[in-house]
C-alpha cells in the first residue's frame, strides 16, 4: 500500500473525507496555500524590520515635525484594523489613479508545481503588512533604544565614535537583545495574521482553507490549518529562542 | 630646563542648569606630566567641571583649548564653540575614564579596546590588538581579553576602562571618581594603576574623594564647592595644611 493511499484511507476513516475531497487532495492544496503564507511572513519581516528601525529614529528625533508626523503614522497604523489597511492599498490604483485592477494582476508564477504570488493582490498584501507591522517594530525598538544607558553614548562619544557609529556598533547590537521577548510576540502574531490576506481573496493557507470548508461543507480542513498554524508558531517560538541563546553571552 | 606645556587652558568657564548656577568663573591650567587632583562636596561642580572638560556638556561662558586646538572661544562672556570637525580633533587629545565604567557589554575585553582605534582612528587591527595586549599586561589584565565585562569584577572593569581610554593616546586622561563604585579592596587595584601611571608622567585630571591618594599621586589640588575654586595649591599643603576654613570643615569633618 503506498503513502497516497494510506493517507486517504486514514482521511476516509477519521476524518469522515468522502471520495470527492481525499486527505492528500487537501493537503495538496494547502501545501500550495501554506507557501504563499511563508512568503508573507518572510517579505514583511524583510520589510518591516529595517522600516522600523526608520520609524523609531523619525519618532525620537530632534526635528521636531518629523517626530510628530511618525507619532501620527504609528498612531494611525496601530489604531486601525490590518484588514481594512490592506484592503486600502489594495484599491489605492484604482481610486487614485483610475487603474483597473484586473490589469495589475498578473497571476502566480509557476514553479513546477508551486505557484509563487506575483501580482498586485501579492503586492498590496505586503505593502500594507509592512507599513503596519513596522509601526509596532518602531515601538518596540524605540522602547529598546531609550533603554540604553546616557553612559554608553558619552563613552562612545569621548572614544570618537560618529553617531552612526554609535548606533550600528554600540546601541543597536544591545537594543537587540533587550527587545527579543517583544519581537517574538509580534513575529508569532504575524504567522497568523497572514490569514487576514484572505479579504484580498490572495491564495494563502486560510483562504484556501476557507474555500474548500465552504465547497466540501467540512470543518476538517479548519482544524487541519489550526494544527499548521500552531506548528508554525512553534518553529517561530523555537528560532527565536536561538537568537536569544545566541545573545545570552553577556548580561548589563 | 625643560618647558612646560599647556595640555589643557580652561579660563573662566561658566555652566548653568536652569536657575542653578554649577560653575562661577572657572578657570584651570593643565600642564604637560602633571597630575591635577579635584576634591570638594558632592554637588560642588567637580563632575561638571570635568563634564565640560571633556565636551559632555556645553560651557555657557568661557574658553577651553587642548594644547593648540581651540575648542571654545569666549566672546562678551559666551561660549563659542568649533566646529564638529574641531571637536573630533580635540576629542583626540583626551581620554576620560567614567565613575561607572561605562565599558561596552555585548563586545568582549579585546573588542573594548580595539575597536575604537580601529573604527575611529583606523590602527590596523594587527597593531591594535598588540597594543591591547600590552596594556591588559600593564592593567594586570593577563588572559582576561577573551571575557566580557560582565563576567570581571568592578575594579577589574575600571581597569578595562582604563585601558581603553589609553588604547587612543591621549594627552590628558580625565577621571569622574574612578573609585566610588568600588568597595575598598578593589579600590586598591585601580589606585594603583593609576599611580603606576603617574609615574610615567601621563598627564591626569582626577576628581576624587580618595584624600590619601590625592595628596600621595596628585601634584597639584583644587578644592571646589559652590561652583567656585575656594583653595588651590601643591597637594601636600592643601591637604596636610588647608587654608581655608571649608577645605579644613571639608576634610577634617571640623564645626
Amino acid at each position: 500500500m503506498d503513502i497516497v493511499t494510506m493517507l486517504n484511507d486514514f482521511g476516509a476513516m477519521y476524518l469522515g473525507l468522502d471520495g470527492k475531497l481525499t486527505l492528500v487532495m487537501l493537503l495538496t492544496r494547502m501545501g500550495g496555500g501554506l507557501i504563499v503564507t511563508f512568503q508573507i511572513f518572510f517579505i514583511t519581516l524583510i520589510g518591516s524590520l529595517p522600516l522600523g528601525v526608520l520609524i523609531a529614529l523619525g519618532r525620537m528625533s530632534k526635528i521636531k515635525p518629523l517626530a510628530w508626523l511618525m507619532r501620527l503614522y504609528i498612531s494611525f497604523m496601530r489604531g486601525t484594523p490590518l484588514m481594512l489597511q490592506l484592503m486600502a492599498i489594495y484599491f489605492i490604483p484604482y481610486y487614485l489613479f483610475g487603474v483597473k485592477l484586473s490589469f495589475l494582476d498578473i497571476g502566480p508564477y509557476d514553479l513546477g508545481p508551486i505557484h509563487i504570488e506575483i501580482g498586485w493582490v501579492m503586492t498590496a498584501c505586503c505593502i500594507g503588512f509592512i507599513l503596519n507591522y513596522a509601526a509596532y517594530f518602531a515601538e518596540i525598538y524605540r522602547g529598546g533604544i531609550q533603554s540604553i544607558p546616557r553612559g554608553q553614548y558619552e563613552a562612545a562619544e569621548v572614544l570618537g565614535y560618529t553617531n552612526g557609529q554609535t548606533f550600528m556598533r554600540i546601541v543597536l547590537p544591545q537594543v537587540i537583545k533587550r527587545i527579543l521577548p517583544a519581537m517574538g510576540n509580534e513575529v508569532i502574531t504575524l504567522v497568523k495574521d497572514t490569514s487576514l490576506a484572505f479579504v484580498l481573496a490572495l491564495a494563502e493557507m486560510f483562504t484556501v482553507v476557507k474555500q474548500i470548508v465552504a465547497s466540501e461543507v467540512s470543518m476538517v480542513p479548519f482544524i487541519l490549518a489550526a494544527l499548521v498554524y500552531w506548528g508554525l508558531t512553534m518553529l517561530a517560538e523555537f528560532a527565536l529562542s536561538r537568537i536569544e541563546k545566541h545573545y545570552a553571552y553577556y548580561h548589563d | 630646563m625643560s618647558e612646560t606645556k599647556t595640555l589643557v587652558d580652561l579660563q573662566h568657564a561658566r555652566k548653568s542648569f536652569g536657575d542653578n548656577e554649577v560653575l562661577k568663573d572657572i578657570s584651570i591650567k593643565v600642564e604637560k606630566g602633571e597630575v591635577l587632583a579635584i576634591i570638594g562636596p558632592s554637588g560642588g561642580g567637580k563632575s561638571t567641571l570635568l563634564r565640560c572638560c571633556t565636551l559632555l556638556e556645553t560651557l555657557d561662558g568661557g574658553s577651553l583649548s587642548f594644547g593648540d586646538c581651540v575648542v571654545s572661544r569666549d566672546e562678551d562672556g559666551c561660549a563659542v564653540y568649533g566646529d564638529k570637525a574641531t571637536l573630533a580633533r580635540a576629542r583626540t587629545h583626551f581620554g576620560l575614564v567614567f565613575q561607572n565604567f561605562n565599558l561596552f557589554p555585548h563586545y568582549t575585553v579585546m573588542k573594548n579596546l580595539i575597536d575604537a582605534p580601529i573604527t575611529v582612528q583606523k590602527t590596523p587591527k594587527e597593531d591594535a590588538v598588540k597594543k591591547a595586549f600590552e596594556l591588559l599586561k600593564k592593567m594586570g589584565l593577563e588572559g582576561k581579553e577573551n571575557m566580557v565585562p560582565c563576567e570581571l569584577s568592578g575594579g577589574q572593569q575600571q581597569r578595562v576602562a582604563i585601558a581603553r581610554a589609553l588604547m587612543l593616546d591621549p594627552d590628558v586622561l580625565f577621571f569622574d571618581e574612578p573609585t566610588s563604585a568600588l568597595d575598598p579592596e578593589l579600590t586598591k587595584g585601580v589606585l594603583r594603576v593609576i599611580r603606576s601611571l603617574a609615574e610615567e608622567h601621563m598627564t591626569m585630571v582626577i576628581v576624587t574623594h580618595e584624600m590619601k591618594f590625592a595628596r600621595d599621586v596628585a601634584d597639584h589640588v583644587i578644592f571646589m564647592d559652590g561652583g567656585v575654586i575656594v583653595e588651590q595649591g601643591l597637594a601636600k599643603d592643601v591637604i596636610d595644611n588647608p587654608q581655608h576654613e571649608r577645605t579644613r570643615s571639608f576634610l577634617y569633618n571640623e564645626e
